[in-house]
């Protein structure tokens, strides 16, 4: 046997039990009891992989021999450097801001996906076809979501803050996006025709990366804030594909599963995301949701009614049942912490207290269930949506922090309003509800709430961390006393 | 012997068709509990585009083919190490002992995994 063939079947073996411990990973990260072995089993399957990786070097092309030397410096540089700093970012990172982390680390596996694209069209390696085809294929998914995901990215950091809308905008990108796949197609048959050509083929290359990069940011800055659960997961299913994608061109095995199973997962999730928002995948990606014309508050009835921080907290001391409903103001205001503190007081008083989380609330799916796990609340308390919906009819308080769409009962009753049959949690039926609110702006999608103006229901206007600092200070104040 | 990997269409689309089946299937039944550390999990899974940037650098004979070859491991590197990390720092705190017997003894409820730094 010659060391190249060595080389292949030790590559091809290790790469086949990596791609089985993924996938075998995964499988265990589906339920709480196992989930964090299932992380410990798909590392170990990454590390072999990467490290039967280097077994390349006795396998490599013979133009690439005189570079050998080189090339594995290089490699051994940009893996140390590559995962030395996203792996210090990853430690250090807020758990509030996670969601920017996933997409940045999402941004990075597209990006990735691309060069590797890159380097086969530039080397022109590709030879068939369909070989070429699917490297720009998965180039153009790849670039997509490389500059998407840091579009998203800066959307979530708060460095690009509003939606960026233009009229016309839509069928701009269209553009943008057919001549991309002009670019491409002209590519392939300049490759294979020959002859006249406007542009040599790297210079197409570049254009064709160019104008891959530019649909990815034209498509994600319309996109708002609070869709961004759902644009997230897209952009992981996308390199996910793109990564399959190359895998082929590439002809391994181990790329090809491992893209495609996240590509697949992350096109349920996506699919999942939309189904709590009762809207397509369409309409949140290719719609300009909230510059719909502004719904006139026809139908509300009663005023908006400020309470005292120190009320709201002492009223639900008294209750026997409260449910909490964060939202992404609770992320913004960073006040889980607070907000168990306030929890455990009430618990020890002899309140039952229960979390009710919608499905898109905060910035990425299930972000509040995290948030909520980092403060060290037991996930036996956290309720999803159908789980406890029926519930709040015969609750004391509901007590909404920091939500405001998803518990807009227009999207039960109104049929004009934007968010008609987006299922909600049904706060309003609680006995009395307290809505933890910085000011009285609107909702993302500009909705007015009918909520807020409910005859049970009481504002409690400021930020999230004061409002409970002030609610743990008065139900402390009653002293011990009270509670027994 | 000949131990290089061939894969032409028609296996490939057989490869890819069971992949995705075996991604929606494993994803299927996961709760929405879990949402955000399985997409950060599946984030990390897809890191392993490494091993191809890994490939094109090594059989890179051109300073370009370099230069891009090495963003493509940096790149892929990043996912992955970066992937793992967050996934393990979010899945370390949905560790909970005692969870059935809570229900009854809410008090008893403080117990809690190892919190991340």
């Amino acid at each position: 046997m010659t060391l190249a063939s060595i080389a292949q079947l030790v590559i091809g073996a290790i790469d086949l039990a990596a791609a089985f411990l993924f996938m075998y990973g995964l499988k265990r990260m589906s339920s709480p009891v196992t989930a964090s072995s299932g992380i410990l089993v798909a590392g170990f399957g990454m590390l072999a992989a990467v490290l039967a990786s280097f077994f390349y070097i006795f396998d490599v092309t013979a133009a690439a021999k005189p570079f050998l030397m080189v090339n594995i410096g290089l490699s051994i540089v940009a893996l140390i450097i590559g995962s030395g700093i996203a792996w210090w970012a990853g430690k250090k990172v807020a758990m509030t801001a996670m969601p920017q982390m996933v997409a940045l680390y999402n941004g990075m596996g597209g990006g990735a996906a691309g060069a590797i694209a890159a380097v086969e069209l530039f080397g022109a390696k590709a030879p068939g076809t369909t070989q070429l085809a699917v490297t720009l294929l998965g180039a153009l998914i790849g670039a997509i979501s490389l500059s998407g995901s840091l579009i998203a990215w800066a959307k979530l950091q708060g460095i690009v803050n509003k939606p960026l809308r233009v009229i016309g905008q839509q069928y701009f990108n269209m553009l943008v996006l057919i001549g991309t796949l002009a670019v491409g197609g002209y590519l392939i048959y300049v490759v294979h025709a020959g002859g006249s050509q406007v542009l040599s083929p790297p210079q197409l290359v570049y254009v064709f990366f160019a104008c891959a990069l530019a649909y990815g940011i034209l498509m994600t800055l319309p996109i708002g804030g609070a869709d961004m659960p759902v644009v997230i997961s897209i952009y992981n299913a996308a390199t996910g594909l793109a990564v399959g994608l190359e895998g082929f061109v590439l002809e391994n095995p181990a790329l090809m599963i491992a893209g495609m199973v996240v590509g697949a997962a992350g096109t349920l999730l996506t699919l999942l995301m939309a189904k709590a928002m009762n809207r397509s995948v369409a309409n949140i990606l290719f719609t300009n949701f909230g510059e719909a014309p502004k719904h006139a508050p026809a139908h509300i009835k009663g005023s908006l009614k400020p309470a005292e921080a120190a009320d709201a907290g002492i009223f639900m001391r008294y209750a026997k049942s409260v449910i909490i409903i964060p939202g992404y103001g609770l992320a913004a205001a960073q006040a889980q912490q607070k907000l168990y503190e306030f929890v455990k007081l009430l618990q020890s008083a002899g309140v039952s207290v229960k979390f009710a989380i919608h499905p898109v609330a905060g910035r990425m799916p299930g972000q509040m269930d995290v948030l909520l796990a980092e403060a060290g609340v037991p996930y036996d308390l956290i309720f999803q949506l159908d789980d406890i919906n029926e519930e709040f009819k015969t609750t004391d308080v509901a007590l909404v922090i920091g939500a405001n769409d998803v518990v807009n009962p227009a999207a039960r009753t109104d049929k004009s309003s934007p968010i008609f049959g987006m299922p909600i949690l049904n706060a309003d039926q609680a006995k009395q509800v307290y809505v933890i609110k910085r000011g009285q702006g609107k909702g993302y999608a500009g909705i007015v709430n009918a909520l807020f103006y409910a005859d049970n229901t009481n504002m409690v206007y400021g930020d999230a961390g004061a409002v409970l600092a002030e609610m743990i200070e008065a139900v402390r104040g009653l002293g011990t006393k009270a509670a027994a | 012997m000949d131990f290089a990997i061939h894969i032409t269409g028609f296996v490939a689309i057989y490869i890819f068709m069971l992949a995705a089946f075996a991604g929606w299937v494993i994803i299927g039944g996961v709760p929405a509990i879990l949402h955000t550390p399985l997409m950060s999990g599946s984030n990390f899974v897809h890191g392993i585009v490494v091993v191809g940037g890994m490939f094109a650098l090594l059989n890179a004979s051109t300073v370009e083919e370099q230069v891009i070859g090495f963003f493509a491991v940096l790149l892929g590197a990043g996912n992955a190490a970066g992937g793992f990390a967050v996934t393990r720092r979010m899945l370390a705190m949905f560790q909970i002992s005692g969870h059935a017997a809570k229900h009854q003894h809410p008090s008893h409820a403080k117990v809690h995994g190892p919190k991340a730094v």
